[in-house]
């Protein structure tokens, strides 16, 4: 049984030196819970991102919550670059584990599996190999000749996320955010955040059970009404076009940061964000 | 009727992608997306792959499907870019200057350093062309032009469409070859603007502008699709209200 329990509960799970997997933009992101992480000054976060990350990650980098960073890349989409995420890597204030998408994807496929390692085509005679020396290239054992790249499993300790809907079970409706689901397989704890709970099981129906995380990988869920906000949440709501333009305006400069944190973060329209 | 470079772009993708069948197009690539939309307006069995789409995007397996996809050779034609391509068609998309503190950083190198081994028909797509952007050698290397005989690699460029000109790229030399100029370009500001050398076709032409029903289409539905992923781009270049 997963409890409902409120945000702030939530959020204590997540302890300075977690590392955490953290969605893209267009997925399902539990803003609402970012950003009273960051309120609660959490530190030392070593961040995943599946397989790219945006808004929060700028925002938990912004506020001085991350110490290292595995990505193929963030960004903050048609609005730009991600400012605090550039900055950080100008200024060498987060470590970086330069990364590629389908890594990260094979990567969390590996501990899903349980298993150690997983090989990956391509990304030889890339300066990735060069900077990640935890990636092995080695030969194929079923051919000759032929090498491929090793990479090791990825276990976060929490992955975070938003979604529609939950049950009252503690299953958790994804769709076909299938990459979601990996998070949740491969993370020791997986944390949502969820516009609805219903009383009726999401798996009751095989319609809607094929796009549901069961709730033996759900181990926190709670209940935040526009929590993805101010990115989109599929199927429910459109991305916050006017906030992200502004955030991307002022993080330009950490004054400006800072700006948007205490409007939006520590400030009184944190708590009624819409 | 007259026509923004944004748009010869568009007609220009969509006739490169005239005999494929699936291609898939990445992040951040509105004018790719747009060119592919408008190469299944005209032959329909065109699979097209946008990401970030939830209209024009069948993948159901999350982030992770079409990379693999690519590795199985169920997607012919995709598009990579880069803040740097160099002459041996290396692109760097993490930034400029000395690793890792650099004194620009880009995003990063998304889905490249693998879909560059794997997708055989890789088009290279730069709005920019100067000596800054087309260099003699990247700073960083995303993912290599070309590779080792014995590195598994059924993937890789073919061509490189900038706002100024389309190379081929010849992997037997291995290096580029200016196949045509836009209207208003010649081969002089093509090689003055490019920072690496490059071949030069026998009879290089210049590119097909888009015909007037083209243009409608591109500023009609083609527009209104590519809005839903890319509501800036269609706002402000190509005047869809979305």
């Amino acid at each position: 049984m997963v409890e409902v329990v409120d945000l702030e509960t939530l959020v204590t799970r997540i302890e300075d030196g977690t590392s955490i997997a953290l969605p893209p933009d267009y997925s399902g992101c539990a803003m609402s819970a970012v950003r009273l992480l960051i309120e609660r000054g959490v530190t030392d976060l070593r961040v995943i991102t599946v397989p790219q990350g945006g808004l929060q990650v700028d925002l938990l980098i912004g506020a001085g919550c991350v110490s290292v960073l595995e990505s193929a890349a963030v960004t903050l989409g048609e609005h730009g670059l991600a400012p605090r995420f550039t900055d950080a890597m100008r200024t060498g204030s987060i470590h970086m584990r330069e990364s590629t998408c389908p890594a990260i994807h094979a990567g969390l496929q590996a501990a899903e599996k349980g298993l150690p390692f997983m090989p990956l085509r391509g990304i030889i005679g890339s300066d990735l190999v060069r900077y990640r020396p935890d990636w092995i290239v080695q030969d194929n054992p079923f051919a000759d000749d032929d090498p491929i790249v090793l990479l090791p499993a990825i276990r976060p300790d929490v992955a975070l996320f938003h979604a529609p809907l939950a049950d009252t079970d503690g299953n958790v409706w994804v769709g076909i955010r299938r990459e979601l689901m990996t998070m949740a397989h491969a993370a020791e704890t997986t944390l949502v955040t969820v516009e609805e709970v219903i009383s009726d099981s999401l798996l009751a129906d095989e319609r809607t059970a094929a796009g549901v995380i069961p709730s033996m990988y759900i181990h926190g869920i709670s209940v935040v009404e526009k929590g993805a906000w101010p990115v989109g949440l599929w199927g429910c709501y459109a991305a916050d076009h006017d906030n992200l333009q502004d955030y991307v305006r002022r993080a330009i400069t950490m004054e400006g940061f800072n700006e948007y944190l205490s409007v939006y973060v520590h400030g009184s329209a944190a708590a009624s964000t819409p | 009727m007259s026509y923004r470079i944004e748009e010869l772009l568009i007609v220009t993708i969509a006739d490169l992608l005239r005999e494929r069948s699936h291609v898939a197009v990445g992040a951040a690539s509105p004018i790719p997306g747009a060119g592919a939309l408008l190469a299944r307006e005209r032959s329909p069995a065109l699979r097209v792959s946008v990401l970030g789409s939830e209209q024009h995007n069948t993948f159901t397996e999350g982030g992770r499907e079409l990379f693999d996809c690519a590795a199985q050779g169920r997607i012919d034609a995709f598009f990579l870019g880069g803040a740097q391509i160099d002459g041996g068609a290396n692109i760097n998309l993490v930034g400029i200057g000395d690793y890792p503190a650099q004194s620009v950083r880009f995003p990063g190198s998304f889905g490249s350093a693998y879909l560059y081994f794997l997708v055989p028909n890789v088009i290279l797509f730069s709005l920019a062309h100067s000596q800054r952007n087309l260099v003699s050698k990247v700073d960083f290397v995303s993912a290599p032009g070309t590779s080792e005989e014995r590195i598994y690699r059924p993937g890789g460029p073919r061509v490189l469409l900038t706002s100024r000109c389309l190379f081929d790229f010849d992997q037997s030399l291995p290096g580029f070859r200016l196949r045509s100029v836009h209207p208003g370009e010649t081969i002089e500001t093509v090689t003055h603007n490019t920072g690496f050398e490059f071949d030069i076709a026998g009879d290089v032409d210049v590119t097909r502008i888009p015909t007037d029903g083209e243009l409608d289409l591109i500023r009609g539905s083609i527009g209104a699709a590519i809005g839903e992923t890319y509501p800036t781009f269609a706002r402000t270049v190509l005047g869809i209200r979305c």
